[in-house]
Order: C-alpha cells, then structure tokens, then sequence
C-alpha cells in the first residue's frame, strides 16, 4: 500500500512537469502584453518597453522560462505583476472560500443526490423515478449562471431571504459564513445533483438484482437496511468515483459561480489573473488546481479500499 | 450532543452579533468600474488607480468645478513678475498618515517622481531650471522661459496626478511600484484589509486638516462624513444592480448603459451624472502603415464618418450622449470647431475623392474590435460600415480588449500581428489641452502608439506649453485642432456620459472628472 501511495506520488512529478511548460508556454505564445495593459492609454512606446523590460518579458522563453521554473523548483511561486504580492500570500487569501464552498456544495450535493438515486432506484419506472430523471436531465443541461441568476432572483431580490453576493471568512461567524454560501453552494451543486442522484440510480439497480439482495429481503431484512446496509454500500465504488471526479469537475464550476457570487475564491483569481495577463499567478493557479485534480484521483483511487476489501495495492 | 448544539447555535448568534456591531460604523459601500490591483498613481495611468490616489493622497493644486486650478495643500502661491520663479507655501497643519509633518522636501520629491513619469510632467521639466526647498514649508521652482504648464501640471485633474508621497516613498525609481502606502489625503488605506478581488478599504483620517473652502469639483475643503469607505469587487454588472437593489452596496460608480432603466426605474436608486465632462470616443489611425501613412487617405476617415452613428450605436440614449466636434471637449475653455466645421458628416463622396488623391490601392484596413466591453464593443462595426460606404476595404478582426491593448503596441505591418486603425475611449478630464492629450503628440516614434509625425505638430504644442495667457492658449490649440484635422492624429468620435447610481441614504456626491468620496454622507 505505501509503495503504491509512494509510486503514485512520484508519478505526479513528470505530470506537473508537462502541465508547468504547456502553461508557460500557452501564455507565453498568447498575443497578449501585461506590460501594455499595465502601463496604460497614455504610455509611449518607451514607457511600455521599460516595463516589459522590468517585468522580464523582454528576454527569450527559454531565458523566462529558466527563471521562473529554478524559482518554483525553490518552492517560490513568484510575485504577481500586478498586485504587489507574493502568490502564496494571494493563494493563501483565496484558499478559504474556494474550499468553503466546495465542501458545502459536495456535502449538499450528496447529502439531496444519494436519497435521490436510492429512491428513483428503489421505485423504478415510477413518477418519483421520471422526476428524478427528469431534474438529473435539467441540472446536466442548464448552465451555472443561469441556474444562479435564477436563484438570486428569487431568494434575494423577490423573497430577500439571503444575500445577493459576497463571502464572509469562518473567522467572522459560522452564522454570516453559511448564510452566504447557501446560495452559491446551491446553484453549484446542480449539476453535482444531477451528476451523483443518475449514477447511484444506476448503480443501485444492478446491485439490487443482485441475489444476496433477494437473500437479505428473504432473511426479513427491512428494506431500509436492504438499501443502505446492503446495496448501497456494494454499489459504492462507482459512486465514490463520480463523487471524486465532481470535485475535479467543481475547478470549472468555482470560477463561474465565484464570479457570479463575487466569492473572492480561487475562481475569482484565476479570472482576474486571465483578463489581466497576469502570467505567474495563471501559471501557480494552473499548477495548483492540477496537483489538486491528481491528489483527488489518488484519494478515489485509495478509498477503493474501503468500499471493496477485494481489491488490495 | 444536545448540549454541543446549544454551544454552537449561541457562537453562532454572538458571531452574527458580532458582525452586525461591526457594520454600525459609517461605511459607504461602492461598487467601482474596476477591482484595485495596482497602488501606485504614478507607476500606471489606470483610472482606477488614480482613484485611489484622490483617496489616499493631497494634491499641492486641484481643479475646480470651473475648471479653474486652484490651491489646494498650498496656502500661498506667488509667481515673480518675470514669470520665472514660482513659490508655494504649504499649509499648516499638513501630516502624513504616519503622524510626521509634510514637508517641502517630500513634495519635491514627488513632483520629480511624477515628472518622470507623466507627459505633461516630462513637459514641464523642459523648462525647469530648479525645484529647491529653501526651508520646510516653501517649494521654490525655477523656470528657464516662461510655461503655463507649472500650474496645469501640478493641478491635472486625471492620470498620472501628481499626487504628493512621504520623500522615502516619492524616491522610488519611477518604473518600480512604491510598496509604502503613507499619504496624506482624507482617507487612509488599509493594506491589511486590501484583498484584490474581494475589497479595498479605507478609513478616515481623523487628523486630515481640510482647506476652509467649500467643496468644489477636486478643490475645496475635503471632508470626509464617514468611518469607513469600501470599494466591493463585483465584476459582474448584473449583480452590482442587484446588490444595490437590494441594498447590501450604496454606490455604483459606473453601471453599464444597458442597465440604466433597470436602476431608473427602482424608486430607491436615483441616477447621478458625477462627471459632466464625461468621455470622448476617439479612432486612432497607425500612420505607420500603409495605406494610413499617407495623410489623405486618413483624412477621408472625418468625411466617411459621423459622431451619430457611433453614439447610437454605443450609448444609445441621448440624454447620455453629445455631439461634439470640439477635440478639447464641450464646454470647457479650449472649445473650439476650427477644422472640424466640414468634417463628421459621413460625406462619403468627399472621402472617395480623398482616396482617389490619396492612391488608396483597396489594401484591407486592419481595424481592432474589441469584444468584451460594453461601452467600445459596438464602435468597430459601427466604423467599418461607414468605411467601406466611403471606399475603403476593412478587415475588422476581433478579439478582448487586453489583446487589442497588446497588439496596439505592435509596430509590425498590419497583416503580420499589426494593425491599422483602433477605437478606444478616453476620460475628457485627460484630453483638455494639447500638451495633456497623449493622441495629439506627433513625434514619431516618441509618440503613443499610432506613432504620427509632425514638426509643425510638435512646435505648436511646444508654443502652447509656453503660453501663460489663457486667451494665447486658446488659440494655439484651435491651431492645434486644425492641424491635427490635416493630418489626422485621431478622430474625435463624439462625447458620452456615465451616470453613478446611488441609494437615497447618500448625499452630497461631488462632481469631478474622478469620482470622489469626500463630502458624502450616510443617512
């Protein structure tokens, strides 16, 4: 098992590798300037060559490229062009909602889709499996910000139950936290819903032909426990793995829903870092939300174990 | 268990207790155009870093709402008869926001800086002898012949402002950004709380001394009615209204013209124009390249094209709109038609005669779209119709506004990553007078992009910088309009105005050509 782990994690190396030069190389290809942005209307040519000349931007790619991966090779992720700050401060301050509201949406999300899929799964070919189906169907098809516009329409603006925008830390009240992320959260987890409720369904409905299930029912079981005891727990492995795969999905989903929400997240910055050529931050963020994406697959593919002892590392 | 929940519930209402005391203090709450991410005013000519600086910092001079440049962190203010000495008194009272006393010294400093930086700045230093501080409240600047600029300089109203910093601060090399954000304006900021893409904030600075004078436009007494001041991040438009609807924002800096009915039509937000001077749309030809290098085949842009077509096209509603043939703005001192009087009137015959005479070959004008901002999205359709009714071939190639500020930049042909033509928008506040304008500058490769070339361009506006006579001035930059119709700079594309938007509980919002947060106050 920790020579597998170990393996695994050694195995994330060359992919961060090719990720940092694909990156680096998207955008420095790209015809955009950070240094005509920043300078503005006014600048003459001079002024404009002088800043690309202090931002570096005026040496080879491979010379800009040298610098910046012996830097991150040190662990330093550089300074943004703009704001002044180092990236990990910025990272560091953006960290917070990003995970706050990934963790209230997949809690959401599975805690409305798995009852969801059990019961179209339980009650198959009836009305409460069509609607099921039928919301699985809009939440894969209606787009994020529609499904939130709708929603601040309605719960903020007409109702004025919860705020239209923002964020506020953890540190700040628990009460303040959630009350601005319900919405956020609610809107992202949609498609998650939609994602998770089809999958347990189908997943369920194998299991549930299984014949240990007919033993279970025989034996008396009620079939509360026969769904959740016994197939549900048989049927996880492929639910595991959608769960898993959704907060890989989430990366697309923070950047509109923060952008929406005005979440001041890692979406946000991302972003703001794109409309502003921002080149270190895009690389960090890129490089972040990668090593992210393997991190999860290495915890779908560890929690494996869990669900099925037959499978072993 | 049933006792945890109890814990929590009350953290939970002492938290939100906790917020709520939090926000009893006077906060104004203001959704500006754009999120803060650069802080020095100096470094970039970004509006909204600008903004900042009328925050965070004093300017020794300030226009008025006459546009009259008046005294400002200055109390006396005396020019010697030879116009060649000028000689400033600091106010009493002045203090940075770290306590210590401003001096002549630090402002010294920081009009070097700004000069290094700013063209009208650069401008001015050609006929500065010396800047001195002969004691800790005098600034002593002399002249080697007579300017009008020394005043106009230190009083310019838009980027770059010559905004006064501590002399530790005003010493950073004008190409790095200050990491020292002392001022001392009539707020201060709050590095700890700037959280670019969440918020900005301010706090008054409770020992700010402001001038006895009523408020007027930038000048006057700069009182400051709040605790606080917050710029909220929300780049989305659409939820910027919603969040002033709902009252969770107080002030919308600049909402987007297609939802001004929305916001009219709320019984709880009123509509204000801030900045009368408003905007000026501008085409700016690359006369680099062929076929624009030859002035009558850009000449025939002023007859193909006409301000309507682009005003409706982008603003739409009249009442935020002008025709406008003045280059230095209606309304203001230099408003002049000298060379304009037959142009703007899409009189496409007289274009293709200019063509002709030009020896317009039907090269395609590569003309810059940008997609992605509402007020300048329109404008290169609008442009490329009208130039093809005059003759001319247009390939409009679209892309975001930052890639059209990349590729503006670019010298190359125009079908290799070049360009022939761009439209933007301009500040009228940065386009009042023909040493200020960055367009009209017409010394070739020292020029802003477009590069035009012109002596007779650049002796005109050298004689302008040394007019001190209002009514001298004046005619030199009718002189200047007209020139710059022969030889076409840029074109003028009509003016344009963007109302804020703010609850009933504000009052007393300024007007200025920056939007400025003195003299409001919170119900």
């Amino acid at each position: 098992m920790i020579a597998y782990v170990l393996r695994r994690v050694l195995a994330t190396i060359p992919v961060m590798l090719v990720v940092a030069v694909f990156v680096f190389l998207m955008l420095r290809l790209s015809p955009a300037d950070p240094a005509a942005i920043i300078a503005g209307d006014s600048a003459t040519t001079e002024q404009v060559a002088e800043i690309r000349s202090r931002l570096g931007l005026d040496q080879p790619i491979l010379s800009q490229f040298v610098i910046w991966f012996g830097k991150l090779a040190r662990g330093d992720l550089g300074e943004s062009f703009f704001f002044k700050k180092s990236i990990v401060e910025l990272i560091g301050e953006r960290i917070e909602p990003t995970l706050s509201l990934a963790f209230v949406t997949i809690v959401l999300a599975v805690a409305i889709a798995i009852p969801l899929g059990v019961l179209a799964a339980y009650r198959q070919g009836s009305w409460v499996d069509r609607i099921v189906m039928g919301f699985s169907v809009l939440g894969f098809s209606v787009p994020v910000f529609v499904i939130g516009y709708l929603l601040i329409y309605l719960f903020a603006i007409k109702l004025g139950w919860l705020p239209v925008q923002g964020y506020q830390r953890i540190a700040q009240g628990v009460g303040g936290w959630l009350e601005r992320l319900i919405l956020p959260a609610l809107t992202l987890s949609v498609i998650y819903v939609a994602l998770v409720a089809r999958m347990t369904r189908t997943s369920l409905l194998e299991v549930l032909s299984e014949d240990y299930i007919r033993t279970a029912r025989a034996k008396g079981q009620i079939e509360l426990k026969v769904l959740f005891r016994h197939a549900l727990k048989n049927a996880a492995v492929p639910i595991v793995t959608v769960v898993g795969l959704g907060v890989a999905l989430l990366i697309g989903g923070v950047v509109v829903t923060e952008s929406v929400y005005t979440i001041p997240g890692l979406g946000r910055l991302t972003v703001d870092a794109v409309l502003a050529r921002d080149y270190p931050v895009i690389q960090a963020v890129i490089l972040l939300f990668s090593f992210v994406y393997v991190l999860i697959n290495l915890l779908i593919d560890l929690s494996y174990t869990l669900f099925d002892p037959r499978i072993r590392y | 268990m049933g006792m945890n929940w109890k814990s929590l519930a009350a953290a939970a209402a002492l938290s939100i207790a906790a917020t709520g005391a939090l926000a009893q203090g006077k906060t104004l709450r203001i959704v500006m155009h754009s999120d803060l991410k650069i802080l020095d005013p100096i470094w970039t000519t970004a509006y909204i870093v600008r903004n900042h600086g009328y925050m965070v910092y004093d300017t020794l001079f300030a226009t008025d709402a006459d546009g009259q440049i008046k005294p400002q962190m200055v109390d006396k203010y005396d020019v010697s008869a030879d116009q060649l000495t000028h000689t400033m008194t600091l106010r009493d009272g002045l203090l940075w926001h770290d306590g210590a006393p401003v001096t002549a010294e630090d402002c010294v400093a920081s009009i070097k800086r700004w000069a290094a930086k700013d063209a009208m700045g650069q401008k001015m230093m050609t006929f500065v002898d010396s800047i001195a501080s002969p004691d800790a409240k005098t600034i002593v600047i002399k002249l080697k012949s007579p300017t009008g600029l020394v005043l106009a300089g230190l009083g310019k109203p838009s980027s770059n402002v010559p905004f006064m910093m501590p002399k530790r601060v005003a010493e950073t090399d004008p190409n790095t950004q200050i990491s020292d954000f002392t001022g001392s304006g009539p707020f201060m900021f709050k590095r700890d709380e700037w959280k670019p893409g969440d918020k900005t904030v301010y706090v008054k600075f409770d020992k700010y001394k402001p001038r006895a004078e009523p408020p007027s436009s930038l000048a006057g007494g700069k009182v400051v009615n709040v605790d606080r001041v917050e710029w909220r991040a929300i780049s989305d438009q659409q939820q910027a209204v919603n969040a002033l609807l709902a009252g969770e924002i107080d002030i919308i800096e600049a909402p987007t013209h297609d939802l001004l009915p929305l916001l009219k039509a709320d019984k709880n937000v009123t509509l204000y124009d801030w900045n009368p001077l408003g905007n000026q749309y501008t085409l700016r030809p690359n006369a680099t390249q062929k076929p624009f290098d030859n002035p009558k085949v850009r000449e025939a842009l002023w007859y193909a094209f006409n301000q309507k077509d682009f005003l409706d096209a982008t603003i739409g509603n009249p009442d935020y709109y002008k025709e406008c043939k003045a280059m230095f703005i209606c309304g203001t001192p230099l408003e002049t038609n000298r060379g304009l009087e037959d142009k703007l009137t899409s009189n496409f015959a007289k274009a293709r005669e200019l063509l002709k005479e030009g020896g317009y070959d039907g090269t395609p004008i590569v003309l810059l779209h940008s997609t992605d901002l509402a007020v300048l999205t329109n404008l290169a359709p609008v442009a490329k119709s009208l130039m093809e009714k005059a003759g001319f071939k247009v390939d409009m190639q679209s892309m975001d506004w930052q890639t059209v500020v990349a590729r503006r930049v670019k010298k190359d042909p125009a079908n290799a990553g070049g360009w022939h033509a761009m439209l933007t928008s301009w500040v009228s506040a940065d386009i009042l007078n023909p040493v200020a304008a960055a367009f009209f500058n017409a010394s070739c490769d020292k020029a802003p992009f477009g590069w035009p070339c012109d002596e007779k361009m650049e002796k005109l506006r050298d004689d302008y910088a040394r007019a001190t006579d209002p009514a001298k001035q004046k005619e030199i930059a009718a002189e200047v309009q007209q020139r710059a119709a022969e030889i076409t700079t840029h074109i003028n594309l009509g003016q344009w105005y963007q109302p804020g938007a703010h609850r009933p509980n504000v009052s007393g919002w300024l007007k200025a050509p920056a939007p400025v947060f003195w003299n409001i106050s919170l119900k």
